[in-house]
Formats: C-alpha cells, sequence, structure tokens
C-alpha cells in the first residue's frame, strides 16, 4: 500500500496556525490603521495610504523572496549543501514571490495614476519590477515542465542563479536608460514625505504584517510541495490499485491462470498487495 | 579548456557550413524583420531612421533565439548531448566553444543587418567603430546568455516556448545598451555619450561567461 502522506506533527500544526493568524490580524490592523486612523498627507492626501501597503509588499517581493529563492538555488547547487529541502524551498519562495511581485506592480501602478496621472510610466523601478516578474514567470515555467526531479531541481536552480545575476544588472541598465539620457524623468519628489507618529507606526506594522504574511504562505506552499512529491511518487501505485480492485479484463485473466509466469511475477505481486476483496469474474 | 572551446566551435560552424541553416533561413528572416518594422513604421523615413538602432537589435534579440536553438539542437539528435559529455571535453571548453560558434553566426547576421538599416532606413553611421565594438560585445554576452538557457531548455519537448521567455528577459540589458551605442554613434539627435552603455555590455558579457563556465557542468549533468 501506498505510504501515508507526510504529516505536519501537532506542534508544528499550532505554530503554522498562529503563524496564520497572527499574519491576518497585522494585515488587518495596518488596513484599519492606514484607512481610518492616520491623517491623510499634506500634498498627497488620501493617496498616502498606499504608503503602508506597497513598500511592504515591494520589499517582500524583491529582496525577502527572490532574495531566499536565490540563495536556497545556490544551496541546492552546491554539492555540500544538497537537500531537496533547499528545491522546496526555493520552489516555495518564488512562487510567492512571483504573486506578491504582481502585486507590487498593481499597487505601484495604483499609485503611479494617483500621483503621476498615468497606469504605466518607464520609470526605473517600474520597469525592472516588470522584467524581475517574467524572470520570476520564467522560474515558475521551468518548474512546470515535466522531468526527473533532480534534472527539474537542477534546472530551476541554474535559472534563479542567472535572474538573480541579471537583476542587478537589469536594475542599472534601466535606471541609466530612465535617467542618463532622458531630461525630466517621472520621479515622485513625495515618494518620502517626513513621516511621523502614527504613519510612521503603521508604516513599520505594515513591514511586520506582510513579512509574517509571506512567512506563513511560504510554510504553507513548502508543504503543499512536499504533498505533491508525495503525490507523484504514489499515484501511479494507486492508479494501479484501483484498476485492479475494479476488476475487468485484466483480473479476469488474472485469476484464470493460478500460476504465475517469471514475466508477469511483477505485476502478480503488486496484485497480491491490493485491497481486500475478492478480484472480479473468481 | 581553450583547446576543447576551439574544438567544438570548430564542429558546430562546420556543421553549419554544410548545412547552411542559419545562412539560408535565419538570416532571411532577420532581413524579412526589418522589412516588416518599416512596414510598421514607413513608409516616411524620419520615423524609420530615429528607430533604426532599437529596431536593429530587436531584429538582433528574436534572431538570436533562432541561432540559439539551432545550436542547442545540433546536439539534439543520435544521443549528441551524451556524445559531447562522453568525449572527455572540458564542459567549461563545451561552454565557450559553443557560445564562440553563435557569436561568430550573430555577428555574420548583423553585419547583414546593418547594411538592410542603412541601406532600407536610410541610416547614416558617425563612428563605425562603435558600432562593431557594441555589436561584438553585446554578442558576447547574447552568444554566452544564450548559450546557457539553450542547454537548459534543450531536450526539453517545451524547449520552443521556453528559450524565449527564459533568454528576451535576461537578455534586456544588451537591448537598452546596444541600443543607446548604436544611437551615439549613428548620431541621432539627444543622444548622449554611448562609453558607459559600451562598459554595460562588457560587464554583461564578462559576466555571463563566467557564469557559463562554472554552471554549464553541472548543468549538462541533467538528463
Amino acid at each position: 500500500m501506498a505510504s501515508p502522506p507526510p504529516a505536519w506533527s501537532r506542534r508544528r500544526a499550532v505554530i503554522v496556525h498562529v503563524l496564520g493568524a497572527a499574519s491576518v490580524l497585522a494585515v488587518a490592523i495596518t488596513v484599519w490603521l492606514g484607512l481610518w486612523v492616520t491623517p491623510p498627507d499634506q500634498h498627497l492626501r488620501d493617496e498616502v495610504r498606499l504608503v503602508y501597503v506597497h513598500p511592504p509588499i515591494a520589499w517582500v517581493a524583491l529582496y525577502l523572496a527572490f532574495g531566499l529563492g536565490a540563495l536556497s538555488s545556490v544551496l541546492w547547487l552546491w554539492t555540500r549543501t544538497r537537500s531537496a529541502a533547499w528545491d522546496r524551498l526555493a520552489a516555495a519562495s518564488m512562487e510567492v514571490g512571483t504573486v506578491f511581485t504582481a502585486l507590487t506592480l498593481v499597487t505601484g501602478s495604483i499609485w503611479g495614476r494617483a500621483t503621476w496621472g498615468v497606469w504605466w510610466a518607464w520609470d526605473a523601478r517600474l520597469t525592472s519590477t516588470a522584467l524581475l516578474l517574467v524572470l520570476q514567470l520564467g522560474y515558475l515555467a521551468v518548474r512546470r515542465v515535466p522531468s526527473d526531479r533532480d534534472a527539474r531541481a537542477r534546472r530551476s536552480a541554474v535559472v534563479a542563479l542567472v535572474a538573480a545575476v541579471d537583476v542587478p544588472i537589469v536594475h542599472f541598465s534601466v535606471d541609466w536608460w530612465t535617467t542618463l539620457h532622458q531630461g525630466g524623468t517621472v520621479t515622485n519628489p513625495n515618494l518620502s514625505p517626513t513621516i511621523h507618529g502614527s504613519m510612521a507606526w503603521t508604516l513599520l506594522l505594515g513591514f511586520v504584517a506582510f513579512t509574517l504574511l509571506f512567512a506563513w504562505l511560504l510554510v504553507v506552499r513548502y508543504r503543499l510541495v512536499t504533498l505533491a512529491e508525495w503525490r507523484e511518487d504514489t499515484e501511479l501505485a494507486e492508479a494501479l490499485h484501483e484498476r485492479w480492485a475494479e476488476g475487468g479484463p485484466v483480473a479476469e485473466r488474472r485469476a484464470a491462470v493460478p500460476t504465475a509466469t517469471t514475466a508477469t511475477a511483477a505485476p502478480g505481486a503488486l496484485a497480491g498487495a491490493r485491497p481486500a476483496g475478492p478480484p472480479a469474474g473468481s | 579548456m581553450w583547446r576543447d572551446g576551439v574544438l567544438v566551435a570548430g564542429k558546430d560552424l562546420r556543421i553549419e557550413l554544410r548545412s547552411r541553416v542559419v545562412l539560408h533561413q535565419v538570416v532571411p528572416v532577420a532581413v524579412l524583420m526589418l522589412v516588416l518594422f518599416a512596414f510598421a513604421l514607413g513608409p516616411a523615413t524620419a520615423p524609420m531612421v530615429a528607430a533604426a538602432p532599437g529596431l536593429f537589435w530587436v531584429a538582433v534579440l528574436f534572431t538570436g533565439v533562432l541561432a540559439v536553438q539551432r545550436s542547442a539542437a545540433l546536439e539534439g539528435g543520435d544521443g549528441g548531448r551524451d556524445g559531447l559529455r562522453l568525449s572527455g571535453l572540458d564542459p567549461a571548453g563545451v561552454f565557450l566553444g559553443k557560445a564562440a560558434a553563435v557569436a561568430v553566426q550573430l555577428l555574420v547576421l548583423e553585419a547583414v543587418l546593418s547594411a538592410g538599416v542603412v541601406l532600407f532606413y536610410g541610416a547614416h553611421v558617425r563612428s563605425p567603430g562603435a558600432l562593431v565594438v557594441a555589436s561584438v560585445t553585446g554578442t558576447a554576452g547574447l552568444a554566452a546568455a544564450g548559450t546557457l538557457y539553450g542547454a537548459l531548455a534543450a531536450g526539453l519537448r517545451v524547449r520552443e516556448t521556453l528559450l524565449p521567455l527564459l533568454f528576451l528577459p535576461v537578455a534586456a540589458p544588451v537591448l537598452v545598451a546596444g541600443t543607446k551605442v548604436w544611437q551615439s554613434a549613428l548620431g541621432a539627435a539627444g543622444a548622449g555619450s554611448g562609453d558607459p552603455w559600451l562598459r554595460l555590455l562588457v560587464v554583461f558579457a564578462v559576466v555571463y561567461l563566467a557564469v557559463g563556465v562554472v554552471i554549464f557542468g553541472p548543468l549538462q549533468e541533467a538528463p
């Protein structure tokens, strides 16, 4: 029979649930403080409220998730530290990171519309974040290619590493592209307003909240990767058991021939392990 | 490593000389792209001249994908990749050799494209030296990154669609920097000095050649 799915210990499950509850609560408090408690900004009015969401999401996407994904990929590639756990961590981190990168772009775009009057500007940060999103989508595409687990880990680790090398180059090139030869770059002087009091605390809480949210999603995604791998390992055996349990021509033939030849010994041995119940036709 | 590189580059170029796939199929596609760009922007020449540097590099990038696919496909059949691994050649040498062969093919392609840009779009070259240097360094970077991704996607059923998704965003800095150097070399209005961009192209090429030399060995172990 197939082995049972790898389970969390009770203690670990409690910790993950507490982490989840804490992150949801922290995000909810950030939203409440950001929308109702903090005052509007002198210049940006209510649009300043995006400051409690956009920078924390960007921090998670661009530094935490991508950094962790690249680091665990390197640790997998390095033979001394190679472990399937690094591959799963890289997969989980990159996938959650992709969602956060997309959210960074969406919140940035909304903010851009509010402050610059356009949904999209060829600003250095926007452009390099968009390219990063494409790089991450490439990583996810490589992960989805059906292949041997070790080969997949190797390919995706290389893609993550090369993307990590590319990110600074992309950033510099796009930064120069928008600033070096183009007068009047779209910059927003109000992006770093002097903030204090409730605004600073809300912003700080925003960073904590989205970091917690990332950690929770990461743990849950990691578990899903583990379960998906377990499923890959067991689904063929399970499908065979189910087919045999249904009966049909194969089972009938097997029932008709009591002594297994050498050629059919392997399926015969598997058939002996099927769930209880007489084979159809016997 | 270097000797192995020369051997592999010689092999790939010999195959190309005999099969003429890049020359007879990829180069015409590149020229066709110039014509299609003209349909999109023309028939007035002013917008085409203004856009010529960018169009040149976009054409190089897209046809570069084809050249890289062709390069990776050379070992695709008949256990060619296993043969290359069993040959005892240094993986770094194999990488450099394949990258060099792709670079040579891309340079030929760029020569044709440059002539096309001058002929079709009526662009005037102010400093040909800068054009050549930018093309050579940019091509080295493109060939290095492309060979790396070509090896990565080789043998996969989705390689044709996966390679552009992986390669093009990584190659974006070459497009940006190459275009800027070309704008400067063609004397486009508002173009500043191309020197910082040239340095960026050199950095890109060096980084990807170094990454390829280190990574190509482990990458080839993937079945």
